[in-house]
C-alpha cells in the first residue's frame, strides 16, 4: 500500500562533487520496498520547485526506519534537496513503481551508469539471497563518478569502464571485455541514460539473455493519476510510474 | 454545524470539493490516500469513442509554480469505461462524472448516450476545452457557435446534468458561456488549462512532443479567479470553479468569486491527500467566520 509520510533528514554522505546519499527517518514503520520501486520526495522551502522527485530507493533499514537515495544534482530539485538541514521534514510517497523479477537465473549482470546505480543494492542484495551470482557493470565518465563500489562489492563482483580510462577499462559499458568471449550471463537488468540502455537492451538481444530495464521518466505525480511518464511499448503507451519502472527490454518500443 | 452540501442545478453533492478530470485517474489510484466517499465528487479522466494512445513523451513540464502537459486524452475508450471501470468505482458514496470528449459532434453525442444508460450517473462533463488534441476539443470551445453547437446536440442526447468545461484560451469567455447556457448547459466548469509552451534552451529544442500544452498550477490561479467572477456576473447557472488551487484558502476564493462547486486539480499530483484537507478546510472557515451553509460562500465576495 502507498503511503504519504513526512521524514526526517539523518545524514548526508557526499560521494564526488555532485552526487550524495540522503539518509531519511521515519518515527513511523517502513513497509517492505522491493528492488527497484522509488519515492517521490517533496523538495521542502522551494518555492522554485513545483513537482516531486522519483528517486529510486538505495537502501531500507526496517529497524531505523531509514530509507536513502543516492542523488545525483542534475537541476534545482536535487540541489534543493542536498541543503537541507539535519532534523528537516520531508514528505515522501512511496513505495511506488513494481521492481525487478529475479526467478531462475543463476548469473545475473547488473550495468549501471549516472544516477542508474541506485536500485541495485536492494537488487544485489536480493540475488545473493536467492543465490544469484552477481557482476555489477559500472560506466562513468571519470572514477570519481564510479562510487559505492564498497557497498555493491558486498553482494558481487565491480567491474567499470570511464571515458578517460581512469578505472577499470576505457570506453563505454557496452565496449567492456566482458561481452567478449564466453558470457555466462543468464539475466541482464540496467538503469541509466536511454541511450547506453538501448544499447545494452540490443546486447542482450543478440544474445538472446533476458534483458530488464528501469526507465527514469519525468512523472507529475508517480502514481498513475497524470499519465505523463508514459513510454511506447508492444501494449501501448504505459505508465513509468506504475506499469514500471521497470520493464522487460523486448516490450519497450524505443 | 456546518451544512457543506451544494447544488449545481439538480445535481446535488454533500460538499463542493471534486477532483478535476485528468489529474485524478478513475479515483482508484488515490484509495490508498484518502477514502474517497467524503468527496463531493469525482471528475473522472477524460473519455472518447475510441481508444486514444494520446501524445508521445514527452508530455510534462515542470514551469514556475506549475506545468504544462500534453497528454492528449489518452484512454481505452467509452465502451471500456463501461464494462471494465464503472463496475470497479461506482460504489463509491460520491458523484462520478465523466468527462466527454470527441473529435467531431457526433463522437459527443455518441459517447453521450452511451453514458446516458448507466445507471447511477448523473452528471457528465462536456469537454470543449482540451488544448492537446489536433481535432474538436478546444476547436469547439473557442468560438461561440460551435460550442453552442455542440452542447445543443449533446443537450438533447442526455437527461441528466450538463456542465460544459469552458476553455479559458478565448477573447472573452463569458460570450462562451452565455452562449452554452442559452443552449442548455446546466452548469459550466471553468478553467481548463491555458494554451502555453515550453522550450529547453540548451537543446533548442521544445520540451513537449506536441510543442505546445496545457499550464496549470498556481500559475494561472489569479487569471482563472478573474473569469469565475466574470462567468458568475454573466450566466444565472452555476460554476465549478478551478484552476491552480492548492490548499482550502484558494478553494474559498473561488466559491466567493461565484464558484458553487470548486474542482482541484494539478494539486493532487503533490499531496494525494489535499482533497479532503480542502473539505476540512473549507468547514473551518465556515465555522469561524459564521457561515451556516458553504452556499452562504458562493459568490459572497463584498466589494
Amino acid at each position: 500500500m502507498k503511503k504519504i509520510q513526512d521524514f526526517n533528514v539523518k545524514e548526508y554522505k557526499w560521494l564526488n562533487d555532485s552526487s550524495y546519499v540522503i539518509v531519511l527517518q521515519s518515527s513511523y514503520p517502513i513497509p517492505e520496498i522491493k528492488p527497484g520501486n522509488f519515492a517521490e520526495i517533496a523538495v521542502p522551502n522551494a518555492s522554485d520547485v513545483f513537482l516531486r522527485r522519483p528517486i529510486s530507493v538505495l537502501d531500507v533499514d526496517r529497524e531505523l526506519n531509514t530509507l536513502s537515495f543516492y542523488i545525483k544534482v542534475v537541476g534545482k530539485g536535487t540541489k534543493k534537496l542536498s541543503e537541507l538541514n539535519i532534523g528537516e521534514k520531508v514528505s515522501i510517497i512511496y513505495p511506488l513503481g513494481n521492481s525487478f523479477s529475479i526467478n531462475g537465473i543463476q548469473n545475473a549482470l547488473i550495468i549501471g551508469g549516472g544516477s542508474g546505480i541506485a536500485p541495485f543494492v536492494l537488487l544485489g542484495r536480493k540475488l545473493q539471497e536467492e543465490k544469484v551470482n552477481v557482476t555489477f557493470l559500472f560506466g562513468a565518465r571519470t572514477k570519481e563518478e564510479i562510487v559505492l563500489t564498497e557497498e555493491f562489492s558486498k553482494y558481487g563482483e565491480v567491474i567499470s569502464t570511464t571515458e578517460d580510462g581512469s578505472m577499470g577499462e576505457k570506453g563505454l559499458v557496452t565496449q567492456h571485455s566482458v561481452f567478449k568471449g564466453d558470457f555466462p550471463f543468464d539475466k541482464i537488468y540496467t538503469c541509466g541514460p536511454d541511450p547506453m540502455m538501448k544499447a545494452v537492451a540490443k546486447i542482450a538481444l543478440q544474445k538472446n539473455i533476458d534483458c530488464e530495464a528501469s526507465l527514469e521518466n519525468m512523472m507529475a505525480c508517480g502514481f498513475g493519476a497524470c499519465l505523463c511518464c508514459v513510454t511506447e511499448t508492444t501494449s501501448g503507451n504505459l505508465c513509468v510510474c506504475t506499469d514500471g519502472p521497470v520493464f522487460n527490454s523486448k516490450v519497450l518500443k524505443w | 454545524m456546518v451544512d457543506l452540501s451544494v447544488k449545481l442545478k439538480d445535481l446535488e453533492l454533500k460538499n463542493p470539493v471534486t477532483t478535476a478530470s485528468g489529474t485524478f485517474g478513475f479515483g482508484e489510484e488515490f484509495d490508498d490516500f484518502i477514502d474517497l466517499n467524503k468527496l463531493g465528487g469525482i471528475f473522472v479522466k477524460g473519455l472518447t469513442l475510441h481508444h486514444r494512445e494520446g501524445n508521445p513523451y514527452p508530455r510534462m513540464a515542470e514551469t514556475p509554480s506549475g506545468m504544462l502537459n500534453a497528454v492528449g486524452l489518452q484512454n481505452k475508450g467509452i465502451d471500456y469505461f463501461i464494462s471494465d471501470i464503472y463496475p470497479r468505482i461506482k460504489h463509491l458514496d460520491t458523484e462520478i462524472i465523466p468527462n466527454v470528449n470527441g473529435s467531431t459532434v457526433e463522437d459527443y453525442i455518441e459517447v453521450t448516450e452511451k453514458i446516458n444508460e448507466i445507471e447511477g450517473i448523473n452528471a457528465i462533463e462536456l469537454n470543449i476545452s482540451c488544448p492537446n488534441v489536433k481535432e474538436g476539443g478546444m476547436a469547439f470551445g473557442v468560438s461561440c457557435p460551435s460550442a453552442i453547437a455542440v452542447t445543443e446536440a449533446v443537450r438533447k442526447a442526455y437527461d441528466k446534468t450538463l456542465i460544459v468545461k469552458l476553455s479559458p484560451n478565448v477573447t472573452d469567455i463569458t460570450e462562451i458561456a452565455k452562449g452554452v447556457e442559452d443552449a442548455g448547459a446546466d452548469a459550466v466548469s471553468l478553467v481548463n488549462t491555458f494554451l502555453a509552451m515550453a522550450i529547453d534552451a540548451k537543446t533548442r529544442k521544445p520540451i513537449l512532443s506536441t510543442i505546445t500544452g496545457g499550464l496549470s498550477g498556481p500559475a494561472i490561479k489569479p487569471i482563472a479567479l478573474r473569469m469565475v467572477w466574470q462567468v458568475y456576473n454573466a450566466v444565472r447557472i452555476p460554476v465549478s470553479g478551478m484552476g491552480g488551487i492548492m490548499n482550502a484558502t484558494d478553494a474559498i476564493e473561488f466559491m466567493l468569486a461565484g464558484a458553487s462547486t470548486i474542482q482541484v486539480g494539478t494539486a493532487n499530483f503533490i499531496d494525494p491527500t489535499i482533497s479532503i484537507q480542502i473539505i476540512d478546510g473549507i468547514e473551518q472557515y465556515c465555522e469561524e467566520n459564521g457561515f451556516s451553509a458553504a452556499m452562504d460562500l458562493v459568490g459572497a465576495m463584498e466589494v
